[in-house]
């Protein structure tokens, strides 16, 4: 367990203590795990709006002549068919596959891209693109420290944005960004992508104006219905449509496509690092795979607990809740690949007891995307 | 939050509620509230016994599985069946709805329980 001791505080620690957070070690950060309540941000997240401090993510910046070709060599999506301003799910991998970190690729101009990386992985992740980049004409600078960072997202996360800004929101698409919007007169860059599932915007400003950005925002979206909303339910919400963690089902032993993310790994575009040994996991069958899993009786699965089929050990979850939109209890699992059919029964080690599971479909809940 | 006048407590905040050599067993409002969104609770089978300190129910919240304790040596004579089909009955009245009936098998444990006042003042200092 981590101590509250040399914890970073991002610069809305103040305004979460103001808000009755409770604040609790994360990826070496001191955030807020819950306002008012899990379920309770969650509902509104999917009903209305909430809005997250994502201040501890990581972020790099790109810059040179071979930035676009050194940034497509680095991850495992075709970076190349971006035109600017638009935003790119991806992977960094090893050679082996295994997965370094997921992503947000944002492109300003073939010479300037913008990295944005999980908390927890910022110092591995910036050493290991420096180590990358050697060979490029490229300058990679970490700037997460300089960058501020919240998400709104919900259903009507629009129309409350939209109060704080001259800029037709409706103008960004789906994955796309625009700089240097003023919010409440500060210059932010403002992307329509989130981590819940729901429509929603991801705002990124100066340390300094954060605080500003933030307060604004609860004020003005109040009468839609807006809450301040923490990672409790950030992990339930990106749950429930089967968006990955990093260290749940990413990681150094888990490549994007056992993670059944293949539809983000561009094998016929350029080469990237870890291509041969994805090329070879694709050819060759994938030895385990994340599927989705329903309990059929009582009990939570939770990160970490036993897969069994048959008595014999075949995985482990990954995440499992009991998901608040759905009224089930659903989880994710690594598990032997031959054993993922839709339907088939699997057991999860829950304390003492075995309790049964069905597989199923990853996605418990609906995305509802603006495209 | 609330505590009742007639129950002892711990530290790991459950309720005792003594009748006669028997006793009821809860967690307290403190711990529902702390809990939050109580979706499961897995609860002893009867006859089962437990030492003071024993890990005898899981409480899970949407967010974590949280281990209550028993507050004396004992034995199980019943358990809250309504549980199973509502947990959320412990956020709704930690007080009302009890985990564990037990038999006391040592009732000068009792001693070592908190009183009510003792108990509030303690849910304060942690608070």
């Amino acid at each position: 367990m981590e101590t509250t001791e040399n914890l970073k505080r991002t610069p809305l620690y103040e305004a979460h203590v103001a808000l009755g957070a409770k604040m609790v070690p994360f990826a070496g950060w001191e955030m807020p795990i819950e306002y008012t309540g899990l379920v309770d941000e969650h509902t509104a997240v999917r009903e209305q709006a909430g809005l997250f401090d994502v201040s501890h993510m990581g972020e790099v910046d790109v810059k040179g002549p071979e930035a676009l070709k050194f940034v497509d060599y680095l991850v495992s999506n075709d970076v190349t068919a971006l035109v600017d301003n638009q935003v790119l799910y991806t992977h960094m991998c090893y050679e082996d596959g295994g997965t370094v970190d997921d992503l947000l690729v944002y492109r300003f101009n073939q010479e300037h891209f913008y990295l944005v990386i999980n908390a927890s992985n910022i110092d591995k992740d910036y050493a290991w693109m420096l180590k990358v980049a050697e060979p490029f004409n490229a300058q990679v600078v970490n700037v997460s420290d300089a960058v501020a960072e919240v998400a709104i997202q919900g259903p009507v996360a629009e129309k409350i944005l939209q109060k704080l800004t001259e800029t037709d929101l409706s103008e960004i698409a789906f994955f796309y960004c625009k700089r240097d919007v003023l919010v409440d007169g500060i210059p932010c860059l403002v992307s329509r992508t989130g981590y819940t599932g729901e429509d929603g915007f991801e705002v990124y400003a100066a340390p300094e104006h954060i605080t500003q950005v933030w307060n604004r925002i609860l004020e003005v979206g109040k009468e839609e219905g807006i809450k301040p909303a923490a990672l409790g339910c950030r992990d339930t919400l990106r749950f429930e449509v089967a968006l990955p963690l990093y260290g749940n089902e990413l990681g150094p032993d888990i490549s994007p496509l056992e993670a059944g993310l293949g539809m983000f790994v561009k094998l016929e575009a350029g080469d990237f690092v870890g291509k041969a040994a994805l090329v070879n996991q694709k050819e060759n069958g994938l030895s385990k795979k994340i599927v989705g899993f329903e309990m059929t009786e009582n009990g939570i699965p939770r990160h970490g607990y036993e897969v069994l089929v048959g008595g014999e050990i075949v995985g482990h979850v990954t995440t499992g809740y009991f998901s608040p939109s759905t009224g089930k209890t659903v989880g994710l699992a690594l598990i032997k690949n031959g054993l993922t059919e839709m339907g088939s029964e699997i057991e999860i080690q829950i304390r003492k007891k075995t309790k049964k599971a069905i597989v199923v479909a990853k996605r418990f809940y609906k995305k509802s995307y603006k495209k | 939050m609330k505590v009742l006048k007639d129950l002892l407590y711990t530290k790991d905040h459950e309720w005792v509620k003594v009748e006669g050599n028997k006793a009821y067993i809860g967690i307290t409002d403190y711990a529902q509230h702390a809990l939050g969104n109580i979706v499961f609770v897995e609860l002893p089978e009867a006859d089962e016994t437990f030492g003071e300190g024993d890990e005898f129910a899981v409480i899970e919240s949407v967010k974590a599985a949280s281990d209550a304790y028993m507050p004396i040596t004992c034995k199980i004579l019943a358990v809250n069946e309504a549980l199973d089909d509502e947990p959320s009955l412990l956020n709704e009245d930690a007080f009302e709805n009890w985990l564990v009936k037990v038999e006391i098998s040592d009732e000068s444990e009792l001693d070592s329980l908190m009183t009510p006042e003792a108990y509030e003042a303690f849910c304060n200092e942690e608070a």
